[in-house]
């Protein structure tokens, strides 16, 4: 045997006066920690491979089992900390790039906790959102400069397609391969029945969800997986992917042993082989190759579907968000550096990128002191853990917002990270298909909907708060924000004043 | 009349349904005691067949024409003619098992009487219907694929 330079993350506790050695968790962990020893009579459990995933915990039924940190003290140094030293064994062992999954659990600074929220008092009322009208509904596409109409009040000209969401949230991008048809599905279904979007990823649109196309933006990578011609037409909207918040500046790679027949026949490619999206699209090397695939896009769809760019935040994600509207973008999607991933590279993951506040509120300015903000919607992506997020998000210039995490979540998902190891006991990250039958679309649907019903009514509650009744009255209005804590750089770039102010 | 159903496409084999099943028809009505202090021990009238990769709980169809109820030589095998549940009365059971040959479903398991499902007829919800973490088991009068 050889040695294991790396201590177990985590302990398995058992507690043996409520076990009935009933032996659901020996059966559900795909990790292989619970065994039964001395005939089935007694169930053990060797950590080693535990993720904290919590399946066993959440199934025992007599609630015998917790998941606890394992302490295993190295010698304090503030420099070499534990986890460095532990990737360097990884390393030595492996030779290969750290890969991490979900996004990244680095202490950085987040911005959201750092904004306050206004609320009406005396001067003007507030208002209760169960006995007035409250209106939540978005409108996303390019709007025209102004609007004309004839003597009858009819409108000249042509109205470029727009999207009509009941909500402000909508489904990020997570394709078939990263997570199981059974995930993607729910969320397509959910999408359906509140009136909101869903986002195939790159990982084309399987046929079982022909019923959901109305929902369904699809995306154009640069591995162009699954794109034909039904694809484009059939979706709500087209999204070219340029990059991905947790992962920027590289591409893809679902590994062959995930392309089972159904990936592959999603994806157009053969079963088995490797997806590898590069990272670029190596048809656009500037501005003006972006434009050309726009306007490619918008020819192949006669002009009825809306195009979205979506761009990781990087430094200069002000300048780029603009040479996209100018490129012919209805709608630009901003990925923050906190955003989630089936997997990326993990030194990628932890260090390349920057937060969503910062890149949503230096693009609205830019767009806004370009005076071409109302030509483009802007979506902002990169980790909404509540609705207070979302309303900051639109207060700080979002028209909408592009959530993945939560509703995973939702759906089982503990955040124990391990989506690229393809064993997720939840049953979403995996194509195993013992694991994806753990998801039930019927389910989980009603789940992911419950999630979005709730942050709804929330919502509302904030915006009839502050006396505003209208999300289009909160969209971009930074005086409904404040900051606490924060340097006047910090507020300068997100157009706020400090508590107080 | 409802009878409940399982769906094997959704079965995890986390055998749960045992778990409720046997709590169910124990005295105490708790997990840990039934499973560990009770005498006699209670016993699932379920049972999950298969592994990770194939499974389904099998449980008594509650035939039109109970085979068990025609086998029974004492009476304690019954068919209710209100509801259609078939079960045991325990006091007059003698534990011959005739029932248990007969049974085309193998649905029913040995003990000091013969054991087998009830659908939970005293609380009117079967327990493994309503704990099944992922509903793979629908108590229903329209058939497992109408559902």
């Amino acid at each position: 045997m050889s040695v294991n330079y790396i201590p177990r993350r985590f302990d398995i506790v058992r507690d043996n006066e409520r076990c009935v050695q009933c032996g659901c968790c020996v059966r559900q962990c795909s990790n292989e920690c619970h065994y039964f020893a001395e005939g089935g009579k007694i169930v053990l459990a060797d950590a080693s491979a535990c993720v904290a995933c919590h399946r066993c915990v959440d199934l025992c039924p007599t609630s015998a089992l917790s998941i606890q940190k394992h302490v295993c003290d190295y010698r304090e140094n503030a420099n070499w900390a534990p986890q460095y030293q532990q990737e360097i064994c990884r390393q030595a062992q492996t030779g290969g790039v750290l890969l991490s999954g979900m996004g990244t659990p680095k202490p950085y600074p987040i911005y959201w906790d750092k904004m306050l929220l206004n609320a009406s008092q005396v001067t003007n009322p507030s208002i209760d959102p169960l006995r007035e009208p409250m209106e939540i509904r978005t409108i996303l596409g390019r709007k025209p400069r102004q609007l004309e109409v004839d003597a009858a009040g009819n409108p000249l000209g042509e109205m470029p397609p727009q999207i009509i969401l009941e909500t402000p949230i909508i489904f990020s991008a997570m394709s078939f391969g990263s997570i199981s048809l059974n995930a993607q599905k729910s969320l397509a279904m959910a999408a359906k029945n509140l009136g909101t979007l869903f986002n195939t990823g790159e990982g084309g649109l399987h046929p079982d969800l022909s019923d959901y196309t109305d929902y369904a933006v699809v995306q154009v990578a640069s591995g162009r997986f699954g794109v034909h011609k039904d694809y484009l037409e059939n979706a709500r909207m087209i999204e070219i992917k340029i990059g991905q918040g947790a992962k920027p500046g590289i591409g893809g790679h679902l590994p062959g042993e995930k392309v089972n027949v159904e990936v592959s026949n999603a994806r157009m490619i053969p079963e088995g082989s490797d997806a590898i999206s590069p990272a670029p699209h190596h048809d656009i090397y500037s501005i003006e190759d972006l434009r050309q695939l726009i306007w490619s896009l918008k020819q192949a769809t006669q002009g009825k579907k809306p195009v979205s760019v979506k761009i990781a935040a990087v430094h200069n994600v002000a300048a780029i968000v603009s040479g996209c509207a100018r490129a012919g973008a209805d709608i630009i999607a901003i990925d923050g550096f906190r955003g989630g991933t089936g997997a990326a590279p993990t030194r990628i993951r932890d260090n390349v990128g920057i937060p969503i506040e910062l890149a949503l509120a230096a693009a609205d300015a830019r767009l806004r002191d370009e005076g071409i903000r109302s030509e483009v919607s802007l979506l902002a992506a990169g980790s909404f853990r509540c609705s207070a997020d979302i309303v900051k998000a639109i207060a700080l210039g979002a028209d909408a917002c592009y959530c993945a995490s939560a509703p995973l979540i939702a759906m089982g998902c503990h955040m124990c990270q391990t989506c690229h190891t393809g064993k997720c006991n939840w049953g979403i990250a995996t194509q195993r298909p013992e694991l994806t039958k753990r998801l039930n679309p019927d389910i989980m649907h009603e789940r992911v909907e419950n999630l979005i019903h709730a942050w709804n009514h929330e919502i509302k509650e904030m915006m009839g708060g502050m006396g505003i009744n209208s999300i289009d009255s909160l969209r971009g209005n930074r005086l409904m924000l404040r900051g606490i804590g924060l340097s006047e750089k910090e507020l300068q770039i997100l157009g706020i004043k400090h508590a107080g102010e | 009349m409802k009878r409940v159903y399982a769906k094997e496409e959704l079965c995890l084999n986390c055998r749960l349904c045992e778990v409720y099943c046997k709590t169910a028809h124990s005295h105490s009505k708790d997990i840990v005691t039934a499973y560990k202090k009770e005498e006699p021990a209670p016993s699932a009238r379920l049972r999950v067949s298969g592994d990770n990769h194939l499974s389904v709980a099998i449980n008594c169809r509650h035939c039109e024409n109970p085979k068990c109820v025609e086998a029974c030589i004492t009476g304690a095998m019954t068919k209710d003619k209100a509801t259609g549940i078939v079960y045991v009365n325990e006091s007059k059971c003698i534990g011959c098992m005739s029932c248990l040959a007969v049974c085309p479903f193998g649905c029913i398991q040995t003990g000091s009487f013969a054991v087998k499902c009830d659908l939970c007829r005293e609380t009117g919800e079967p327990a493994c219907v309503k704990n099944c973490p992922n509903r793979a088991l629908v108590y229903t009068a329209l058939g497992g694929e109408q559902e």
